[in-house]
């Protein structure tokens, strides 16, 4: 081959992994790859903070399934982005992140702009590199792509030092990876499969609890939602599974965990058998583990071997792909129905439905979810910031399909929303994008706003504005005595100005029957970002809420219709 | 428990750190950790000791099989296996002292690699155990200065001497 330079050969392998959108930032150090970008077809976005270059990549990520791409300069560009592919490492989203460095000759003598980035991000990413050869170049970023993207997938950081950028060489890109270190397990062994069956046909009061391995296995929620028919099981989902089965089904109990549904928590903690597929026992999902599913069996379904009886000991661990060990499990079990186990699950649900207290002239942020779900007939993909907002649009939103909602579960990234909601607006540019944030949340990343309006993207962001860091708030109320101490946000931006006075919509709703109207006229506006700034009531809680150090079925309740 | 886990590893930079990261980031405790080329140049080998329950060594070697470098892990503790540590010793040795000194070098099977008119140092290669009991014993000397290399290890068996973990 014909010599080019580094960044030619960049934008080479970046067009042959089929990278469509790249977001981010340049910088000093990237100067040669951008001439390279301007040249070329590429489409670039350029954010205006790194760290929403990151969430953005996230979101296209997560929104599609495809890597993800984010590229930065070095220093302050590249240690921007560590929020980012911590958020990615921890919800296991495939991204590459390409990071300027200083010239390899001056690594290592605290030059301007420079930072260790393979040394800070060692213990955040799913693997990393820096390139010190152009020679390596090609082989290197079809490995990045393929550790991004494979097994459990997780982010990649590839550090590109300036010279390597400018450096030319006649390499050609490698048609496969090969790494003898590095084979993901996708099929489950078929005796476990076979034990697996067996303890479901012989199980009384079995559950699902599936998390987002099942979203991101290919043909994981098609093959959940057969064995779920097939044998009658109820599922109980993480926040990152919620979609992986329609939540709209009879069958689907909604979220476990600290803010799960009472019914899903109740059957997890009185089941026989517990079923868990692409999850990863979570703290928030199991309160005191040794109250959770205590009479239980367990089956762990995870393609990560290091996920399996991490926190609690598994009696039929199955390592493999969530769609494919399920599709070979499927072919093993038999029809059957538990009438007896549901009608206890529909006792429950009865008993104690997500629900909350409706006030006279006072909008609930619980209503705000819910009309947003019933006006996008449930069908948006949603994002959402973390807190109070997150849960409300875990409960109260009923995501039918995988892919649809977008949210920082394991970091629990404040300012996550928006730029990922960006990233996932790029990805299905005729999809109706809604990040559902908190007023403490969305000051976090609010810069990418003028992104959003420069794309023209019609990305609606519901505020639910209670002036407050709201679950801290929630917290300080229940266990702290209501000392409030650094969670009020009463001085704010006007929210409406601020959106118009970086060209969006900006749309307020006061009083209950004001929620309809305005996100119908927000869901009319195809052209730009809109901030709907919903004034709601400062101090309602979340819940059901399992305490801390509490068992999943010792719930503190409130808030019923 | 003591367990000694053999690490292949490509031999890349950064692998080491890598490695030390993951204990540190992960919370497990290392008694040592040595690392050292092997019969293949592109291949390194680590040989860790640690403490820990079945639970820990089972995250231990499932976390290390998780990093991409890493080949293949082995615990030899599950199978007979020899472990070897080096110690150098500079210890006092007065003219008065040097005849009982000798004769623990001696009995010991260490050796004496340099001598100054106050001191001596002894080179010593065995087992923990057995470098532990010279150490006790010189003590009364009075020891200087010691440093040891930490223990490697090599299964008895060939082949896939050792239980392989989660190997790939």
């Amino acid at each position: 081959m014909k010599k080019r330079t580094g960044a030619e050969i960049l934008l080479e392998a970046l067009k042959k992994q089929g990278v469509e959108v790249v977001f981010g930032i340049p910088g000093g150090v990237m100067l040669h790859i951008f001439d390279e970008i301007y040249k070329s077809d590429l489409k670039f976005v350029l954010t205006r903070h790194e760290q929403g270059a990151a969430h953005a990549a996230d979101g296209y990520a997560r929104a599609t399934g495809k890597v993800g791409v984010c590229l930065v300069t070095s220093g302050p560009g590249a240690t921007n982005t560590i929020t980012g592919i911590a958020t990615a490492q921890m919800d296991s989203v495939p991204m590459v992140v390409i990071t300027g460095q200083v010239v390899t000759q001056i690594i290592g003598t605290d030059a301007f702009q420079e930072a260790d980035i393979t040394g800070i991000t060692r213990s955040i990413s799913k693997h990393n590199y820096l390139v010190k050869d152009v020679e390596e170049l090609p082989r290197v970023i079809a490995e990045a792509f393929h550790i991004a993207g494979s097994g459990r997938p997780g982010p990649v950081v590839v550090d590109l030092p300036k010279d390597v950028t400018t450096a030319q060489s006649d390499c050609c890109h490698p048609e496969k990876v090969k790494l003898r270190s590095y084979r993901p397990t996708y099929h489950g062994h078929p005796r476990q499969i076979k034990r697996a069956a067996e303890a479901i046909a012989a199980a009384k009061r079995p559950v699902i609890y599936a998390g987002g391995g099942v979203v991101i296995s290919p043909r994981g929620a098609t093959e959940l939602g057969k064995m779920v028919r097939k044998a009658d099981l109820p599922v109980a989902m993480t926040l990152m599974g919620l979609g992986c089965y329609d939540g709209t089904e009879r069958r689907s109990l909604g979220m476990l965990g600290m803010h799960g549904t009472y019914c899903a928590n109740m059957a997890v903690s009185a089941c026989d058998l517990l079923i868990a597929v692409g999850a990863r026992f979570d703290d928030r999902v199991t309160g005191d583990l040794n109250k959770f599913a205590s009479h239980a069996k367990f089956i762990h379904i995870d393609i990560d071997p290091a996920a399996i009886s991490k926190n609690v000991k598994i009696d039929i661990p199955i390592v493999g792909d969530a769609g494919n060990t399920l599709g070979e499990l499927n072919k093993l079990l038999k029809g059957r129905k538990l009438a007896k186990w549901w009608q206890q699950i529909d006792n429950w649900r009865r008993k104690h439905p997500l629900g909350y207290k409706k006030q006279r002239g006072v909008i609930k942020p619980q209503q705000v979810v819910e009309e947003i779900d019933r006006l996008t007939k449930g069908q948006a993909i949603i994002a959402t910031e973390v807190g109070q907002n997150q849960m409300w649009a875990a409960q109260f939103y009923l995501y039918q399909k995988p892919r649809q909602l977008l949210t920082s579960g394991g970091l629990g990234t404040m300012g996550y929303g928006f730029p990922a909601a960006i990233g996932a607006q790029f990805a299905r540019p005729r999809a109706t994008v809604i990040n559902i944030a908190g007023d403490g949340s969305m000051q976090m990343n609010i810069q990418e706003m003028a992104t959003a309006v420069e794309h023209k993207l019609p990305i609606k962001v519901a505020i639910l504005n209670n002036n407050y860091l709201g679950m801290v708030r929630q917290w300080q109320e229940m266990f702290y005595g209501k000392r409030y101490s650094a969670t009020s946000l009463a001085v704010a931006p006007d929210w409406v100005k601020l959106a118009e006075a970086y060209g969006g919509v900006g749309l307020r709703a006061k009083k209950p029957e004001d929620v309809p109207r305005v996100i119908s006229e927000a869901l009319r506006i195809k052209d730009r970002p809109v901030l709907m700034d919903f004034i709601v009531a400062p101090e309602e809680g979340v819940y059901p809420m399992v305490p801390p150090g509490g068992g999943l079925n010792e719930m503190i309740l409130g808030g019923k219709k | 428990m003591k367990h000694t886990i053999a690490v292949q590893v490509e031999n890349k930079s950064g692998v080491l750190s890598r490695v030390a990261n993951l204990f540190s980031a992960r919370g497990f405790n290392i008694d040592s950790l040595v690392v050292g080329e092997t019969e293949d140049a592109a291949v390194s080998r680590m040989t860790i000791v640690l403490r820990g329950d079945d639970k820990v060594i089972e995250q231990v070697t499932k976390q290390l099989n998780k990093l991409i470098d890493v080949i293949k892990v082995t615990d030899l503790s599950s199978e007979s296996f020899i472990t070897r540590d080096l110690a150098l010793i500079r210890v006092n040795a007065a003219s008065s002292a040097r005849a009982r000194l000798l004769e623990i070098v001696q009995i010991f099977r260490a050796r004496i690699v340099d001598i100054s008119s106050k001191s001596v140092i002894i080179e010593i290669t065995g087992n923990e155990s057995k470098i532990e009991a010279m150490i006790d014993m010189l003590r009364s000397f009075g020891i200087q200065e010691l440093v040891r290399t930490g223990e490697v290890a090599i299964a008895r068996r060939g082949g896939n001497g050792g239980r392989l973990l989660a190997g790939r």
